[in-house]
């Protein structure tokens, strides 16, 4: 029962994994840009909420949606300020970019708010669960995460396939120099896009800091390789293939941890390497490597 | 009308001269100034060797690493059982870079499934995993650092050989890295990181070319390694020496000095060198301004500071392009 337990547990994280890699995947599928401060946005997302939570009394449920709404202001002020910028001067400019936005954003957090963690409780959800069998049970926050995690996709899908806007970011993905000959503003598609990849990585950050109880500054770096690892398990260009592939790192982390405490991190790794080595692709992908 | 092609001419002996000239005279410092200057030359040693390594993979073959520390990391942690089977600790780096670079080799069929920024994420998964492995070993320490076994006693002759190691390990690397982008392969090089496609339309080999070059960096990365160990007599913690901070190290120097040249890393290396001397002091705030710094120069001074120099390539020190004259 134990590793039954260990696959559902992996199922459940996968949710978040999943979400916070949607936001990576449709940046790096619309302009080419690997986002190498996702992991930390992702959780000065969580720190935004956090915060609110501690220092403001803003009641848990409405965090989620300050901190969705601030970090996709920010990513409007990103793409506009800089990543606009370096696109246009040079082909690996937004990599170094971003990998800048990813030694500010802890190293700010740590100088604000210490290396202790900042918490974000959720009271008796964060423990409450469904039983389903001796040593089976469901937790409702995780659960609750994974259904919105499948609710953002999904919200993502439904965009990105069935509104104009939708079609117009698809377009600029496949040729953005023959989608502003007609007449469309590369530049405003670019910034939906970024505000959309950082509102969600800010939700998805929201409810890792709401699962783990608190943040502290560093743990992007552990939650930047998640979510690349996600989209590549997955299948680039996939959303699906995303969801495929946050559940299937969560399940290897869940099944790692229950081999040894030590382990769950080079499982997830593991399985990444394993699938880089055996289906490049990714689970989902439409026969185009990264 | 005449044309001829130039490299650099009169140019290069002076500058191949002038960079010999200051390996003599650095190979001499320790008799002529006290240990506390070669120390901090030390750090600034395995500086421009990591940062003229980062640069040969960036700047010459177009791979963005985040990885490049797990070499490093290999390289003290190899130096460790290189040192446990006899060798001294000097002599011994060179057997370390040679192993991480035959470890590298198979580990680039890996990385290179990857390109642009996930060849990039790649490099730091592999470097993670490369750190979990090593400390599930007890004999190195596990998750605790562990001191070198067997290292000179003598402080003062101890303190000056570690200085010529990590001299002699930065000199190779620049002084490899000039002699390799002289070479053919070097050629084929350039054209690969100004378009891989055309190049390999040309039938340049343009994977086996990466490949040389991801080696050749995982060694000099491994070299810097175990400089680093040398001079800290061990590894404090793994965490720190498999850390990404070295590759944002790597990152900044690079981009602030120039990418895509031999002088720029160097000249990256003792700015940030110094910048570590004067304001290291002043705590997490100077981390954000070294970010804050690496995305303003990558946005409105591309080339750096050795491009300011140079006026745009115009001059080198170390010329490596063709260049067609007109007699």
């Amino acid at each position: 029962m134990n590793w039954v337990n260990a696959l559902v547990q992996g199922i459940l994280l996968g949710g978040i994994f999943a979400m916070a890699a949607s936001g990576l995947s449709l940046m790096f599928g619309v302009m080419r840009i690997a986002n190498l401060a996702h992991g930390d946005l992702m959780i000065l997302g969580g720190y935004v909420a956090a915060a609110c939570a501690t220092y403001f009394g803003v009641p848990v449920w409405l965090t989620a949606v300050v901190s969705t709404v601030a970090l996709g202001a920010l990513g409007f002020a990103v793409q506009r300020l800089l990543l606009d910028r370096a696109m246009r001067v040079g082909e690996f400019t937004p990599l170094m970019v971003t990998f800048g936005l990813s030694v500010i954003i802890p190293n700010a957090l740590t100088q604000m708010f210490s290396n202790d963690a900042v918490p974000l409780g959720i009271g008796a959800l964060g423990t409450a669960s469904i039983d389903l069998a001796p040593g089976l049970a469901i937790g409702w926050f995780p659960l609750l995460t994974l259904v919105a995690s499948v609710f953002v996709l999904t919200g993502l899908h439904l965009f990105l396939y069935r509104t104009q806007y939708g079609r117009i970011t698809r377009a600029t993905s496949d040729d953005s120099r023959t989608v502003r000959l007609i007449g469309v503003d590369n530049r405003r598609v670019y910034a939906l896009t970024t505000v959309i990849a950082l509102g969600t990585v800010a939700l998805a950050g929201t409810l890792y800091t709401m699962r783990q109880g608190g943040v502290t500054p560093f743990e992007g770096q552990l939650t930047v390789l998640f979510a690349f690892e996600t989209v590549i398990i997955g299948g680039l260009g996939s959303l699906w293939g995303t969801l495929a592939g946050g559940v299937a790192l969560g399940i290897a982390q869940s099944v790692g941890a229950q081999l040894s405490p030590d382990l769950p991190l080079l499982a997830g790794h593991v399985v990444f390497l394993l699938v880089l080595v055996f289906r490049p692709q990714g689970l989902f992908g439409k026969g185009v490597t990264a | 009308m005449n044309v001829s092609v130039s490299r650099g001419g009169r140019a290069a002996v002076l500058g191949v001269g002038g960079f010999a000239l200051i390996v003599v005279v650095l190979a001499a410092l320790p008799y002529l100034v006290e240990s506390s200057v070669t120390g901090q030359l030390v750090k600034l040693c395995y500086l421009i060797t990591l940062a003229t390594m980062w640069n040969l993979l960036a700047g010459y073959a177009g791979m963005i690493s985040v990885g490049q520390q797990a070499y490093l990391g290999l390289g003290a942690y190899v130096l460790f059982i290189v040192n446990d089977h006899g060798f001294d600790v000097y002599t011994g780096t060179i057997v370390v870079s040679v192993v991480v670079g035959l470890v590298a080799w198979p580990v680039s069929y890996l990385a290179f499934r990857l390109r642009g920024g996930y060849f990039a994420v790649g490099t730091w998964v592999i470097a993670e995993v490369v750190r979990l492995v090593v400390i599930r070993f007890d004999a190195l320490g596990a998750a605790r650092g562990r001191n070198l076994s067997t290292i000179t006693e003598d402080p003062v002759l101890r303190r000056a050989y570690t200085y010529w190691l990590a001299v002699v390990v930065m000199a190779a690397a620049v002084a490899g890295t000039y002699l390799v982008l002289r070479s053919r392969v070097g050629l084929d090089l350039q054209a690969i990181r100004d378009d891989e496609v055309a190049a390999s339309s040309l039938g340049v080999r343009v994977t086996r070319g990466k490949r040389l070059i991801y080696v050749l960096s995982a060694a000099g990365c491994a070299a810097a390694g175990a400089v680093i160990c040398v001079s800290s007599l061990g590894v404090a913690s793994p965490t720190q020496i498999f850390g990404v901070q070295y590759s944002a190290l790597m990152i900044f120097m690079v981009i602030i000095g120039g990418v895509g040249t031999i002088e720029g890393p160097i000249i990256g290396a003792v700015a940030y060198f110094l910048l570590d001397k004067y304001f290291s002091q002043s705590g997490v705030w100077y981390l954000v301004i070294i970010g804050a710094a690496a995305i303003v120069v990558s946005l409105y001074l591309p080339r750096g500071l050795w491009g300011l120099v140079s006026r745009h390539g115009r001059y080198a020190v170390f010329p490596v392009a063709h260049r067609v004259l007109s007699n």
